[in-house]
């Protein structure tokens, strides 16, 4: 996983509450083997006419808008537990998602590919999105070490909250499984001393 | 102070603890189908292990699967590859799996409990957000993404930060008409489709104690749907009645030292949640929703809210939702046309939610405008249904039975719903284009899906019963 510190980058806004993971990825997209090229399905029914043709309104195709921060509205991410989303919005160039509430199975996902899930106040959420409809070019800085988020230029900023593990995996590109790996002695031992496994026993 | 139902399991499985972090919780089984466990297994291969109980691991294709001719090949190459694949994947490593034809193969969901593989206690995973289901029986179980699957298929563990508990009381006796479907959709509709992120929920209260096993599942299935890692109710004789004799069950003296153990597995009268909610059975209706997440539901002789109601923030999300469904802040439901009815998926795809279907249309006829999918959970439901003459009970009244899978839930296979089309569902969820792009999903209870599936419209199934 590559390492993670600081972030300062244009956003792409999508001030919709709820976005589940079935519009993130659309479920007809899930028939793939592996975890790469589904940045071009992200939020494909939202983003694209049936002929494929990019819709207009739909912000990402909106020239003025890019950059490596996705800040959409409460509940982000909520629905089936599909490791796709987070793939999806990894592979579409997304390294902070953004909103004032996330759906907890896709926090995890997020964090478990490098992605950093940011949750903020709906008053910052909502500063955000006002200095990001006021100029498109609007830049955050995203500072994962002090765990700080700020409008740059500006002097709104906020602090939020990660858990300290995932913080240390994050800036230094582990994976939980090595870690877990790592303790297979004490895995062995407990299911050795478990009663209920013992019951479990046929 | 005593301790809840959800931390007596969880204590039990705590392996060891990461200093300010997570749990490494022990999971005593991991359920997998096609589409979530590829990657996971491409996962450990690169890391050149291999998995480390397949013995604790169960694979059954679903998502993906045809409901009809499922003893020729898939023909849609892409599904049919991803099937296979679990089959390679599953002989490579050792993983037991109750492929396509398999007399157990189903819906995960529904695998789980008929085959007693899903027993009070334990913890148990699947890439699956539904794998909610199984706290039916008292057992810590909820859905994880496939970073997650390829860490239990290395390791039998799973690194978790402990969730918070959420007691949901519900009390009384439920209204003819009422089933347990309507019981979920009202809770969610009251706390909404975030209202119990970060939670774990313990359901109790008489109106749930005196459900059946079948009826428990689909309210804990739902526990998702308002944002809960997972939804648990004790197991007591109820359970226990379920489980004794199922394949996988402990027997003999085993049995008896199990049901002493399970019967230690409730909350503590003195045990404190971190917030409680209490419902009267009384109110609950017969429920429909009208938008594009579970939590907008009503009583189905009621009209979908006006646009003051709603929160501000909420606005927004409430016109693009009637935008997409195609109704009006105000109106009300009944009469309008539905022309498609799907019953199945792991909410209500068991014996008990067939039964009841086929009870209601028993005499009468399926409207013209209907198209139905009627799709048993699993190759036991199928099996027990024909035994019962219920897809004869079916036939006679229009409709067909299918084979199993997840089918229109999630429309992976050929079973999809129009652009623009109104389908009741009895499945659990009912986003912008989940049955097919462009599908428009009223989630509903399998009596209820019955009712309009005979009238062509929406009706409040109670003035149907006599
Ligand atoms: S029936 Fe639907 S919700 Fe259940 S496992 Fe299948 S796709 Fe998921």
């Amino acid at each position: 996983m590559e390492k993670f510190t600081t972030i300062q980058s244009t956003v792409v806004p999508l001030p919709i509450e709820d976005v589940d993971t079935d519009q993130i990825i659309p479920a007809r997209f899930l028939k793939a083997t592996t975890k790469s090229g589904f940045g071009k399905s992200l939020f494909c029914d939202w983003r694209y006419n049936e002929d494929g043709t990019p819709k207009a309104d739909f912000v990402m195709n909106n020239p003025l808008y890019s950059g490596k921060i996705l800040v959409a509205g409460r509940n982000f991410g909520c629905g089936s537990s599909r490791e796709h989303a987070a793939w999806a919005i990894d592979d579409a160039g997304f390294k902070v998602v953004v909103s004032s509430f996330f759906a907890d199975i896709f926090r995890g996902n997020a964090l478990n590919n490098g992605i950093l899930p940011v949750q903020v106040s709906d008053a910052f959420l909502k500063s955000i999105f006002d200095a990001v409809a006021a100029n498109a070019k609007q830049e955050l800085n995203v500072d994962l070490v002090n765990q700080v988020i700020s409008i740059t230029g500006t002097d709104l900023k906020e602090s939020f909250v990660i858990n300290e593990y995932k913080k240390t995996c994050l800036i230094n590109g582990y994976d939980d499984i090595d870690y877990v790996l790592s303790i297979k002695d004490k895995i062995e031992q407990y299911e050795k001393t478990s009663k209920y496994l013992d019951l479990l026993k046929a | 102070m005593g301790t809840t139902l959800f931390e007596k399991v969880w204590n039990a499985h705590v392996v060891t603890e990461v200093k300010d972090g997570p749990s490494i919780l022990y999971i005593d089984k991991q359920l997998i189908h096609e589409v979530t466990s590829p990657q996971a297994f491409a996962g450990i291969e690169k890391r050149g292990i291999g998995v480390f109980r397949p013995e604790r691991t169960l694979a059954t294709p679903d998502h993906n699967v045809p409901t009809k001719g499922q003893n020729l090949p898939i023909v849609e190459d892409l599904s049919r590859f991803q099937v296979d694949k679990l089959t390679d994947n599953c002989n490579k490593f050792g993983v037991t799996l109750y492929g396509l034809g398999h007399a157990s193969q189903g819906v995960v969901h529904v695998v789980g409990p008929e085959t007693g593989t899903t027993l009070p206690g334990m913890t148990i995973v699947c890439g699956d957000s539904h794998t909610s289901t199984h706290g039916a029986f008292g057992s810590i179980a909820f859905g994880i993404g496939t970073s997650e699957v390829e860490q239990v298929l290395a390791t039998q563990c799973l690194m978790q930060t402990k969730a918070k508990t959420l007691k949901i009381e519900i009390n009384g006796k439920l209204a003819k008409g009422v089933t347990a479907k309507d019981v979920i959709l009202y809770v969610i509709a009251q706390i909404s489709a975030a209202g119990g992120t970060g939670y774990f929920v313990e359901y109790c209260g008489s109106a749930i104690t005196a459900l059946s096993m079948e009826a428990r599942m689909t309210i804990c299935n739902m526990s998702i749907e308002m944002g809960a890692r997972g939804g648990m109710i004790a197991p007591d004789e109820t359970t226990f009645n379920y489980i004794k004799g199922r394949e996988f069950a402990p027997k003999g003296a085993k049995w008896d030292e199990a049901v002493a153990y399970w019967k230690t597995l409730y909350t503590d009268a003195d045990a404190v949640f971190d917030k409680t909610l209490k419902y009267d059975a009384a109110d609950i209706g017969p429920m429909i929703t009208y938008g594009t997440n579970p939590g907008m539901g009503i009583s189905v002789n009621k009209n979908i809210p006006t646009i003051d109601s709603i929160e501000e923030s909420n606005k927004v999300t409430f016109n693009k939702a009637l935008d997409y469904m195609g109704f009006h802040a105000g109106d009300s439901l009944i009469g309008k046309q539905v022309n498609w009815v799907f019953l199945g998926s792991c909410t209500n795809g068991r014996i008990e939610d067939l039964r009841q279907f086929a009870e209601f249309v028993k005499g009468k006829q399926k409207a013209a405008n209907i198209n139905a999918l009627i799709v048993p959970g699993s190759k036991q439901v199928e099996k027990q249904a024909i035994a019962e003459g219920i897809d004869k009970v079916l036939a006679e009244a229009g409709f067909e039975l299918r084979e199993p899978g997840c089918s229109a839930c999630l429309a992976m296979n050929e079973d999809k719903v129009p652009k623009g089309e109104y389908c009741v569902s009895t499945s659990n969820r009912n986003f912008e284009g989940r049955q097919g792009p462009g599908a428009r999903t009223l989630l509903v209870s399998p009596l209820t899906a019955a009712a309009i599936a005979v009238s062509g419209k929406i009706v409040d199934v109670r003035e149907m019963l006599n």
